[in-house]
């Protein structure tokens, strides 16, 4: 055996681990968060900055017949008062829709209300002041003229059109989707066993703990706008505003900086953001608007509001045969731009029963237009209604045939040798690991123990109760998402590294940061993949003007896709480092590598080069560089899935819960999550996206809910009343990992950030009533207050 | 009609302020817009959230709940302060060892209501300490990092204590 | 979320505060902790003239045992009440509602004074003055007055204090050493108003309940007394059917209301429980004053 073989053998062409990847780095962006040396956009200071604030409809539909903001106008501070056709001037409104949610509608939108307000928190008046306060005290004083119209809040008085919201469009379908693979009442009609089941989800909204943000800095003598703000897609957003205001694309840079959680909230285009940019325009000057918290709960986007019946057929020994689906959605007045409020249904279809074997199903869904608040996709979009719709019955199949729901569940799940393995709805899936997961959370959670835990605990009149929910999770998502309906969403994203003088490696990247740790996970990739150490690494998003073109942070995709553009960017670099250095130090580029921020030499790894010093030669000293060879020690690449249309990830959660049946009160206590996300880049990283995933996902299922009137009036837009979980109620949280990487890219990581909120509320729910099964008491209606479970124990 | 104001002196970070306000102004406004301290956040301005917390004399406090006029003759500490004061530096590190923030918003509140545990309760629970934290809000993590790093400096505290001690 | 604007001062004596009450009435506003006040005027549904500041007033402020009497002046924070090794001793249940008022930024804050002026039936404190027969003490323009708790709150944020007075102290009774307390309360999350809750005193003897006080927090407009529940208790031994009686009592004693998440059947049922947890806490232990050291 030659020395040369006795290397390890790393081609040009390999992943070269130096072992930053997999490790566990605490995120070296957080240090200035540690200080309150963060920058958030309200943290901004600009010369000239006007606030903005809006007088928003009190109505939840109504017209408007007068509004008066002479005294407004008059008031100290103020700079200038818009309404609806003012703001049009500037801004050209927008249709929320896309060609491949076949029949979506929704009506003409503008960033102000211009003869009607269709949901109570709709922005109607736009106020500029020298303060805040001078502005606010203006609001108070415009006058408006309200003619109340016919509210409709009710999502089936809206599917039966009681009365047409719009009525351009006929009815209040906003979008419809079917899907029958065939035969589904026969089969279900000779199955052993059909299941049926309703449930309801309450509407959630994301309360970020920065509110939406954006400060529209336009510069007249250049007919130039720069936008900081708080967004998740920056190159979405710089498309938009160049478009809808009428500036040459080129003229508009869109800087985010850090962002207090977004979580989905800030990945939509909203019309005070966009009637703010609109008002810097016309009053010249830099204007910001911070979202407060009271007019965050009836303007940020809701999600969730569904009411889905399911049926499970199943044979006598526990086979599920199929599903069958019906499902009503509730998404406002308007279909929200670009995005639409289509795909928080269409997931629910696509989803529904995901994680089993089976060959029929049918599913039927109406997203209908309603005088609420808008919805559009928040953190897990659809999952958490599909996985609650498809463990709650599929609970309910193991108990009525007495199978344990965890054997019920290895006969169903899709087996891990079966891939690729494609649904009768179409839906392929390139490599999942349902049974590892299994049993990898079995084991974690000590299901037998906690099961004699449950049986003792039920002899002291003690309601313990275990839920578990599979799911399959959509992540990296191509061009099917978005773009092949026409919407101007990068699905590609793109990484420029570049190698400095002094060795220090800057990467530039089109995915942002919201605080998951993005920067930190491309710093590792390309330490890894360049030769460099982490703290010769620095992250650069979140700028238009300076970043490569790309998608952004939404739908996990950052780590997938961008990690992967920040891989094949960095093993480009490297190539050419070593070229750069063969030419240096005139030997065989084969004979060269690069590791610990140096050229070595592969045989002996001894260090030949510093890249400090092949920087140094490279930018100052070329002239000694042989004649012809010029180096590029900055290269971009960019990556885009196209072998499927998403990287389905697969996990499980296990819930475990005390119901007290005197009080109606759960206690939470213990919660599990295995998940399969291919490659773990970080695992600090990762498991703190599955822990603060699955918190929201507790918070749906026992406290989160946007409670409306009849009257279409939000009754708890406030932190007090919307209850958020806290520190005190949520459990310990125990993770673990299955790795299946995806093969559609070389890093192999598929995403993570939303599969903990997905999961979550089924376990709890199945928990729930497994809890009170002995008491033939079920819940089905999230959120799972005390009020609704002594209900259904008949005590109150 | 003149808008009040009301002029006051107060010590912030250690630093004598004389300013004029608004008596309207609260106290994160005025430490916000008065003083650029922009490391306190404004998450809700009705009490709930935690994201204001600052001290007062020595004790943390709602800042949004609290005029600028209403700390005058007081002593007021910041994130900044105590960041800078490396009063709180274990904790910082404890945090971002167990990566125990995410967007870093709700942080600076969180750390100093959380330094007021390990000054008042070095002994607290996990229990304890999720209960004295449970009026800050975090969306990001779930908490969990947060309750560890909070019991790994209460822990690395008493060791430094006990062998001071001994 | 920025408030109207408004004047402030910051008064030196109760005379001084009374004196720019008496010129403005109810344009003006008294803040001490402000932990409910100031929500208010963030979100605009407050909007007074001036603010009088009393927070500094001397002699408001602290906690004194005179004789049989706990005297709590109206600016204690709820922070100051919770930590007192006095009040540990002879008003345990105080020392147990304490730490279940709100969180600790805001029991550092908030006064005991600013919690009963205000009223809110929710509140901690209101019920306890209620169960343990205090007093509250006011002065106003033509000088001072004490009136029991138990007829101070009249309706829903309705006391006995005109917009011309002001709630000095609150004298509670010492509670006699074979006295036992135990404060309950149901909320969804920590620190939450209480969906229902409330503060039982008894004197266990022998099996039996003496010299029982019981009222409830968030169960009516007011923090209610539970007189009939009290009397099916008084003198018996807390067996089944004592305590069915004394449950079905509270029909009577009850007026729960409804809100976004609880309906009032909820609450009555829930205040049932808490009935019988809380004699079953209290026969085992409860909190007990110390024998003096």
């Amino acid at each position: 055996m030659t020395a040369r073989d006795e290397l390890p053998v790393q081609g040009e062409h390999q992943t070269l681990s130096r072992g930053h990847v997999g490790r566990a780095d605490p995120r070296p962006n957080a240090k200035r968060l540690l200080q309150g040396r963060g920058v958030y956009i309200d943290d901004l200071r600009l010369p000239r900055l006007a606030h903005v604030v809006f007088v928003r409809s009190p109505h939840a539909h109504a017209r408007i017949v007068s509004i008066d903001s002479s005294r407004a106008r008059r008031s100290p501070g103020i700079i200038a008062v818009f309404d609806g056709p003012a703001i049009a001037q500037v801004c050209k409104p927008w249709v929320g829709v896309l060609g491949h949610l076949k029949g979506i509608r929704s009506p003409t939108q503008y960033p102000l209300a211009m003869e009607r307000a269709c949901w109570q928190g709709e922005p109607v008046v736009a106020i500029v002041g020298e303060t805040r306060a001078e502005a606010e005290d203006a609001r108070d004083l415009v006058e408006i003229q309200w003619e109340p119209l016919p509210v409709l809040v009710d999502m089936e008085a809206a599917l039966a059109g009681l009365p047409v919201l719009h009525p351009e469009l006929g009815d209040n379908i906003c979008f419809e989707r079917t899907v029958d693979t065939g035969d589904i009442d026969a089969i279900f009609a000779a199955a052993d066993l059909v299941v049926e089941e309703t449930f309801h989800f309450g509407r959630h909204t994301g309360v970020c703990p920065e509110g939406r943000a954006i400060l529209a800095d336009y510069n007249p003598a250049e007919h130039s706008l720069t936008v900081h703000h708080a967004t998740q897609a920056p190159h979405m957003i710089h498309d938009i505003l160049a478009r809808h205001l009428d500036i040459p694309e080129a003229n508009v840079r869109v800087i985010c900086h850090d962002v207090g959680g977004a979580y989905g909230i800030k990945v939509h285009v909203y019309p005070d953001e966009m009637c703010t940019a609109a008002v810097s325009m016309l009053v010249r000057r830099p204007v910001k608007f911070q979202a407060d918290r009271m007019e965050s709960f009836v303007s940020d986007i809701h999600a969730r509001e569904h009411k889905a019946t399911v049926r499970l057929a199943a044979t006598r020994d526990g086979r599920i045969l199929g599903f069958d689906l019906r499902d009503l959605t509730a998404i406002g007045p308007y279909s929200v731009y670009p995005r639409t409020s289509g795909i928080e249904g269409n997931q629910v279809v696509n989803l529904t029963g995901g994680p089993y074997r089976h060959s029929h199903y049918r599913a039927r869904m109406h997203a209908v237009f309603t005088n609420k608040n808008v919805t559009c996709q928040y953190r897990a979009v659809g999952h958490p209604i599909a996985v609650a719709i498809t463990e709650g019955i599929v609970d309910l199949a193991a108990q009525r045939l007495s199978i344990d729901p965890v054997e019920f569940r290895r006969r169903n799940l899709i087996p891990d040798d079966a891939y690729p393995y494609a649904f009768p709805s179409g839906i392929r899936f390139e490599k999942l690991s349902h049974h590892q997961c299994l049993d990898k959370l079995l084991e974690l959670m000590d299901y037998e123990a906690l099961r004699a835990d449950q049986a003792r605990a039920r002899e002291r009149g003690c309601y313990r109760g275990i839920g578990l929910a599979a799911m399959i999770e959509v992540t990296n998502p191509s061009a099917a998402f978005y773009g092949v309906g026409g919407a101007r969403i990068s699905s590609q994203d793109g990484a420029t590294l570049r190698l400095e003088p002094t060795g220090a490696l800057t990467v530039l990247c089109s995915v942002t940061e919201q605080g998951q740790g993005t920067e930190t996970v491309f710093a590792q990739i390309a330490a890894d993949t360049v030769g460099v150490s982490m703290d010769k690494v620095r992250v650069i998003t979140g700028d238009t003007a300076t970043t490569p073109y790309g998608g952004g942070t939404w739908g996990s995709r950052g780590a997938g896709i961008g990690g992967e553009a920040v891989l094949q960017s960095g093993r480009a670099l490297r190539a050419n480092i070593l070229d750069a250095a063969a030419a240096i130090l005139a030997c065989d580029r084969a004979t060269l590598d690069v590791a610990d921020d140096a050229v070595i030499d592969r045989l002996t790894l001894r260090s030949l080069l510093t890249l400090a010093e092949l920087g140094r030669s490279c930018y100052y000293r070329p002239d000694t560089l042989p004649a012809g060879f010029q180096s590029e020690l900055m290269v971009t690449r960019h990556y885009v899935p196209r072998d499927y249309a998403f990287a389905f990830t697969n996990g499980i959660q296990a819930s475990w819960v005390e119901v007290d049946i005197d009080t109606g009160f759960v206690k939470l206590l213990g919660h599990w999550c295995v998940e399969d996300c291919g490659t773990v880049i970080n695992p600090l990283l990762v498991d703190e996206q599955l822990r603060g995933g699955v918190v929201q996902g507790l918070g749906a299922a026992l406290f989160e809910e946007c409670r409306y009137d009849q009257e279409g009036q939000m009754l708890n837009a406030q932190l007090g009343d919307y209850l958020v979980p806290m520190a005190g109620e949520m459990p310990d949280i125990v993770c673990g990992h299955v790795q299946t990487p995806t093969r559609t890219s070389e890093l192999g990581a598929k995403g993570a950030g939303e599969a903990g909120t997905a999961g979550a509320p089924a376990a709890v729910m199945n928990a729930i009533n497994d809890a009170l099964a002995p008491l033939a008491a079920r819940v089905t209606v999230q959120p799972f207050t005390p009020e609704r479970i002594l209900a259904a124990l008949g005590r109150v | 009609m003149p808008l009040p104001e009301a002029e006051i002196c107060l010590t912030v970070n250690g630093q004598v302020v004389r300013k004029r306000v608004e008596p309207r102004q609260h106290l994160v406004d005025f430490l916000r817009e008065a003083l650029d301290l922009t490391g306190s956040h404004l998450g809700c301005e009705h009490g709930v959230c935690g994201a204001c917390t600052v001290r007062v004399d020595g004790r943390i406090v709602r800042g949004c709940l609290m005029l600028a006029v209403q700390a005058d003759g007081r002593s007021v500490e910041t994130i900044e302060g105590v960041s800078d004061s490396g009063e709180l530096a274990d904790l910082q590190h404890a945090f971002h060892q167990r990566n125990a923030l995410q967007c870093g918003f709700c942080t600076p509140g969180m750390l100093l209501c959380a330094g007021e545990l390990l000054a008042t309760s070095p002994s607290a629970t996990r229990e304890e300490i999720r209960e004295h934290i449970s009026g800050n809000y975090c969306r990001c993590t779930g908490y969990q990092a947060i309750v560890d790093a909070i019991e790994t400096t209460l822990a690395s505290r008493r060791a430094t204590a006990g062998a001071s001690e001994a | 979320m920025k408030p109207s604007a408004f004047d402030y001062v910051r008064v030196a004596s109760v005379e001084e505060a009374l004196a720019h009450l008496t010129e403005l009435g109810d344009r003006a506003r008294l803040i001490a902790g402000g932990q409910t006040l100031m929500a208010t005027l963030n979100m605009r549904l407050s909007a007074p003239e001036l603010l009088v500041d009393i927070s500094r007033i001397p002699g408001l402020s602290g906690i004194r045992l005179n004789g049989s009497t706990v005297t709590i002046g109206a600016l204690t924070t709820h922070r100051e009440i919770e930590r007192s090794p006095l009040v540990a001793q002879h008003l345990p249940l105080l020392a147990q509602a304490a730490p279940q008022i709100a969180h600790a930024a805001i029991r550092n804050s908030g006064t005991i004074g600013g919690s009963v002026a205000f009223a809110d039936p929710a509140a901690e404190w209101p019920a306890c003055c209620v169960a343990l027969d205090a007093t509250i003490v006011i002065q106003g323009p033509a000088g001072g007055r004490r009136v029991r708790a138990r007829t101070f709150f009249r309706n829903l944020y309705e006391t006995d204090l005109t917009p011309t007075d002001i709630l000095v102290a609150i004298e509670f009774p010492v509670t006699p050493l074979a006295r036992r307390s135990v404060f309950l309360e149901l909320s969804r999350r920590r620190g939450d108003y209480a969906i229902v809750g409330l503060a039982l005193l008894a004197r266990p003897a022998e099996g039996l309940l003496h010299e029982v006080a019981l009222a409830y927090v968030g169960a009516g407009p007011v923090p209610m007394l539970a007189r009939q529940a009290m009397a099916a208790l008084e003198g018996r031994a807390p067996a089944a059917s004592v305590m069915q009686a004394a449950r079905a009592a509270l029909a009577h004693d009850l007026q729960p209301g409804s809100d976004l998440y609880t309906s009032a059947a909820t609450r009555q049922h829930l205040a049932g429980v808490l009935l019988d947890r809380a004699v079953t806490q209290l026969l085992s232990g409860g909190a007990a004053p110390h024998a003096i050291a």
